[in-house]
């Protein structure tokens, strides 16, 4: 039996939520029986209104918060997190903060340094190694935070928003960049956002969340082969995929 | 940008690269000619009140600036007098200093740790910093002596309390992403404590030293005047001449003494500035995108 988008089985899963519910200590229901799977070198986005739980399920998936109802199974070694602030620190250089997180992993420094200025030239800052966060505009900030992630090489990639502070040039070019990223690395992706279209240039599968307590209202397979042009955006095809996960999103009923 | 925010005027003639100030010309008159011009008419008044205003037996309540300079900076003796007192007091300070900043980042620290720790101590902290020290001074006469030592311990119980409440304040400034970075790579305390909290309290830790220390000078100063004995700091000179009516020593002893709080304030700020001023940005600067 095929799944959605084409995968085969279920033996290549990176992540897979079954029937996931999170209540709050002060009683907040935020999800209820929430399932969605998450292939190898799949690129999952969830869109929902505010509030609705996207960002507790990235928590749950890195381990942040545990469920209170359901199960999370991550088969994923290796695992990349990229929250919505670029969340730099402030006192290290570029190169020193794109290598915090092999420096907690205990990394030695050769290698840690080596795999630091491969991430730095993948993501384009190669020259702003010594530069100082206060010196970057927002899109160079989230640069560094995802060149950060990169050096761990993750197989699993959790991102909450990246680009939702970001003027909307920037965003587009940062969703190609991601998109090279993607194409050329292969992790699977788990990718939450407000906007319908940024989620379907990215993806390779749109899930579509209810508002409070959040659970899947859609699951759509996205049809366009990578890679993929930013002219993509503009063509009548794209409009029409777009339009229907809006519908879904903002007419929970139907 | 230079160092203190200003914003750099564009000039005509050559591009002025960020950080470099012009130093000749209008620039520099532009900042030092208005405080300049205060001092000047502050001078004039001075002069207005110790000529004009009173007569020639009663100038010493305040004597003419060419007199004070005379008397108490010319003379070889007196001068020697006041530095050395100045000296003194300057080391009552920063002895008080070190040991506030030592004890103070180890109980902040201790305190960001728990919760019930944070409880246990505080109270205590702020207690200390409400017992008027001056009720203080007998039990720490009896205690200890009646000299330098305890003068250090009168800087310690003003200056340590900005410490704690700086520190503590600094420790909790990472944000909870910050923090969940370090989550998520299973850093242990240690780890968080010294490559998160510390370096995220710094700001606020600059600034309290900064307080901090110019609490200290004044604890030095206010020490000397309860406890006398030893070696005499610039606080003892004050009564001194105060009680021998030397009026133009007791001017110097109190320009002195103010210099030194002027001094170790800015020269803080200074080092803040140096340290932490590069990591937060103001507003005024906005790089290429």
């Amino acid at each position: 039996m095929q799944d959605i988008a084409g995968h085969s089985g279920n033996s290549h899963l990176a992540l897979r939520f079954r029937d996931v519910g999170k209540r709050f200590r002060d009683g907040t229901l935020a999800l209820t029986g929430v399932n969605v799977d998450v292939a190898n070198g799949e690129f999952v986005s969830v869109v929902g209104p505010s509030g609705c739980g996207k960002s507790t399920l990235l928590r749950i998936a890195s381990g942040l918060t545990t469920v209170t109802g359901g199960t999370v199974d991550v088969r994923a070694d290796r695992l990349g997190y990229v929250f919505q602030d670029p969340t730099l620190l402030p006192w290290r250089s570029v190169r020193k903060n794109v290598e915090l997180l092999a420096e907690l992993e205990r990394m030695p420094a050769a290698e840690r340094r080596q795999r630091a200025a491969e991430a730095i030239k993948l993501v384009g800052l190669t020259g702003f190694e010594r530069h100082r966060p206060r010196a970057l505009s927002g899109g160079m900030r989230m640069r560094v935070s995802l060149a950060r992630s990169l050096v761990l090489r993750p197989d699993l990639f959790l991102f909450d928003e990246p680009f939702g502070a970001l003027d909307e040039i920037s965003r587009e070019r940062l969703n190609d960049e991601l998109l090279q990223l993607f194409l050329a690395n292969r992790f699977a992706a788990l990718f939450v956002t407000h906007s319908v279209s940024e989620a379907v240039f990215l993806s390779t599968r749109v899930v579509v969340m209810s508002p409070r307590p959040g659970r899947v209202l859609g699951d759509f397979p996205i049809p366009f082969d990578y890679p993929r042009q930013p002219q993509l955006r503009f063509s009548d095809e794209f409009a029409h995929v777009a339009a229907r996960v809006s519908r879904c999103l903002r007419e929970p009923e139907a | 940008m230079t160092a203190t925010g200003e914003a750099v005027e564009v000039r005509t003639r050559t591009a002025l690269r960020a950080g470099q100030v012009r130093r000749r010309g209008g620039r520099w008159l532009g900042r030092w000619g208005p405080p300049s011009i205060v001092f000047v008419l502050f001078l004039g008044v001075w002069y207005l009140f110790s000529y004009v205003l009173l007569d020639s037996d009663r100038r010493f309540l305040l004597p003419p600036p060419q007199a004070v300079v005379k008397v108490a900076f010319l003379d070889a003796d007196n001068r020697a007098d006041l530095l050395r007192a100045l000296g003194l007091s300057t080391s009552v300070a920063l002895v008080g200093l070190v040991i506030s900043i030592v004890l103070g980042m180890s109980v902040a620290v201790l305190m960001s740790q728990a919760r019930w720790i944070e409880r246990s101590v505080y109270p205590y902290a702020v207690i200390l910093q409400c017992i008027p020290t001056l009720a203080l001074v007998p039990l720490i006469g009896f205690w200890f002596d009646f000299g330098y030592n305890s003068r250090v311990i009168v800087c310690v119980l003003i200056a340590l309390f900005p410490i704690i409440s700086s520190t503590f304040f600094g420790l909790q400034s990472a944000d909870q992403e910050q923090h969940d970075l370090f989550t998520l790579r299973g850093a242990g305390r240690m780890t968080r404590l010294w490559k998160l909290q510390l370096p995220a309290a710094m700001p606020a830790v600059f600034t309290g030293f900064q307080v901090s220390a110019t609490l200290a000078v004044v604890g030095a100063i206010v020490g000397d005047f309860f406890f006398k004995q030893g070696d005499a700091g610039i606080g003892i000179l004050i009564d001194l001449y105060r009680a021998r009516l030397q009026s133009e020593q007791l001017f110097g002893a109190v320009i002195l003494a103010s210099m030194l709080g002027v001094v170790v304030f800015w020269f803080f700020g200074f080092l803040t500035r140096r340290v932490v001023g590069g990591w937060y940005g103001s507003a005024a600067y906005s790089p290429p995108p």
